[in-house]
């Protein structure tokens, strides 16, 4: 905490009391998480014990084990797709985002080039995903990819995209030039100096990049709802939807479902909760 | 290029490309943003000018002129979903922006501690939001849901969240209220933070209040980020889609039906794609109004894009 940040407590929050500041965060906490409990432990009961309203249980893994294995669509499968879209997607989009970062942020370019990357980004990234579901759906039967992996990897490309592009701007803009151009006196050229310099130095940005473009494709349910339809390209999100919405009542497995689904982001905010939160706030308010 | 390959240079890059580097690294955006959303809105301009749909299995299109626009005017079921969506919008965005603003304040300059609350309490934007309507759906049940048991403890009426059109509606609202929430707490909070400390001291000295304080330099100094916070979260409110999906797919009746939901509805259910097209056309284009005025606010409080 910096000096601004306590004059302003002093003056904002200092009638509030430490107290009872602590009591309203932990009051919004338990709010926040409550419902991840909930639905967890509700996931490790039998459905006699969920019914019944019982505190103590036994706890089980045959809900999981369901949903893993003995589903139509299982979700191992499906884990394996979104896996692999998820992998894809943000790996173009950490090529192509850190290279054109770097370039619009490094060069002098005509406003009109600018204002077309990042403008343009701004408004793929504002628009409504079902804007473009059209559109792909034809494209993807056009060319006889629909229900493959590919017209997911594409349109998650132009959702994760953005969100690189200006993470990695924002990173490359902060970074001194004068280490690049003191390498470049000693004999490097532009694309060491990229490869050798920058690109090292905007590694935390790089980092929290790839674990935003992760979990946005990996959370993505429109696009793979619309471009896929059997378990053979199809992603979690959209198996947990058409097992929620199929069978209502089956408690123990819709909990495990979304729990599981759930996986790749509670790791990733145990992991790298500094880099989320910057790359969350950096994307949004540099937009 | 004399001094390629000596030193740390990559050996093997020719000249003619590292003088060029500025443009082959741009390039991949370039062809990315053409041919993924450039092209595919252009084939959407024209789809949404005709009347495509899908005759025996294979597409069927006819040029169509205005006809979709004319379509449009007659749609009860659009003009609901608009109202909705309106409804939705300013609803949550307002609730998600006086609790995320008291959260924020609550949070900002804590001795300790601070960074663990923020970490709990941004776990919801981050999880599958299909996941949440799940979670969510399993909460509101009638019967067996947490929310009611807990309502029948406290000798308290246990409405059918999601099933009476009277109040399915903001049954979904409160799901987005507890999903986004932590997105305005965020952006505010970061901007709490990087306030200046100087006229905070100034008027300590002069013996002001902490709610004069508030009033006199806390809100006019946070008002560009402000703006910020409630422009992208309007924009973002308006592309709900997979939590009403999974909690009432627009039901019961029209009563949370939503632009995006009834767009997805004529294009896949009832395979209506040139009108579907001419409604997406629509909602583009109040988006980019949209975004239009968020880069002219941004300009305007000089915040640097």
């Amino acid at each position: 905490m910096d000096a601004a940040a306590r004059a302003h407590r002093r003056l904002t929050g200092g009638g509030w009391g430490t107290p009872a500041r602590y009591a309203g965060l932990v009051v919004a906490s338990g709010l926040t998480l409550a419902p991840f409990l909930w639905v967890g432990t509700n996931a490790f009961k039998f459905f006699k014990d969920i019914v019944q309203w019982s505190w103590t249980f036994e706890p089980t893994l045959v809900n999981f084990r369901r949903v893993l294995f003995e589903q139509d669509i299982s979700f191992l499968r499906l884990g394996v797709n979104s896996l692999v879209i998820a992998l894809a997607s943000m790996a173009i989009s950490l090529v192509c985002g850190a290279l054109g970062a770097y370039s619009l942020s490094r060069f002098r370019w005509s406003r009109a080039v600018t204002a077309f990357v990042l403008g343009w980004m701004l408004f793929v990234h504002m628009v409504p995903p079902i804007t473009f579901t059209g559109p792909f759906f034809l494209l993807a039967r056009f060319f006889d990819v629909y229900n493959t992996y590919l017209p997911v990897i594409a349109a998650h490309t132009i959702i994760t995209l953005p969100v690189v592009m200006w993470i990695m701007k924002g990173f490359f803009d902060e970074l001194p030039k004068e280490l690049e151009e003191a390498a470049m006196v000693d004999g490097c050229n532009r694309t060491g100096s990229f490869l050798r310099i920058a690109l090292p130095l905007a590694g935390p940005g790089l980092g929290a990049a790839a674990i935003l473009a992760f979990l946005f494709s990996w959370n993505e349910f429109l696009f793979a709802l619309t471009l896929t339809s059997t378990a053979e390209a199809t992603t979690i999100p959209v198996g947990v939807a058409k097992f929620s919405q199929e069978f209502a009542i089956l408690y123990g497995e819709m909990s495990a479902a979304s729990i599981l689904a759930s996986i790749p982001a509670l790791i990733f905010v145990a992991v790298a909760q500094k880099q989320l939160l910057k790359g969350l706030t950096l994307g949004a308010v540099k937009g | 290029m004399e001094k390629r390959g000596v030193g740390i240079g990559l050996p093997g890059l020719g000249g003619a490309l590292d003088r060029t580097f500025r443009y082959w690294a741009l390039l991949p955006v370039f062809v990315v943003l053409l041919l993924l959303t450039a092209y595919p809105l252009v084939q959407l301009v024209g789809m949404s000018l005709s009347d495509y749909t899908f005759g025996g299995g294979s597409i069927v299109a006819h040029y169509s002129g205005l006809r979709n626009l004319e379509l449009m005017g007659e749609d009860t079921v659009f003009r609901a979903a608009v109202r909705n969506t309106l409804v939705f919008v300013v609803g949550v965005v307002l609730v998600e922006f006086v609790l995320g603003f008291v959260v924020a304040l609550l949070a900002s300059g804590l001795p300790r501690g601070g960074g663990l609350f923020k970490t709990v309490l941004v776990i919801p934007l981050l999880v599958p939001p299909i996941a949440i309507g799940t979670m969510w759906r399993l909460m509101y049940q009638s019967e067996f849901g947490v929310i009611n048991a807990l309502l029948r403890e406290l000798r308290l009426p246990t409405p059918n969240w999601l099933g009476d059109p009277a109040i399915a509606l903001g049954s979904v609202m409160i799901v987005d209220v507890w999903h986004w929430t932590a997105f305005m707490f965020l952006i505010l909070l970061a901007g709490l933070e990087s306030l200046p400390a100087e006229p905070f001291e100034a008027a300590r000295v002069d013996g002001a209040s902490a709610w004069q304080a508030f009033r006199a330099l806390t809100l006019p100094l946070m008002r560009p980020i402000i703006l910020v916070a409630l422009m992208l979260r309007t924009v973002f409110a308006f592309k709900v889609f997979d939590e009403v999906f999974l909690l009432t797919t627009g039901g019961p009746g029209t009563s949370t039906e939503v632009v995006s939901m009834y767009i997805y509805k004529v294009i896949f259910r009832t395979m209506e794609l040139g009108y579907g097209s001419f409604l997406s056309v629509v909602a583009a284009l109040l988006t980019s109004v949209f975004v239009l005025g968020y880069l002219w606010t941004l300009r305007r409080e000089r915040i640097a894009a």
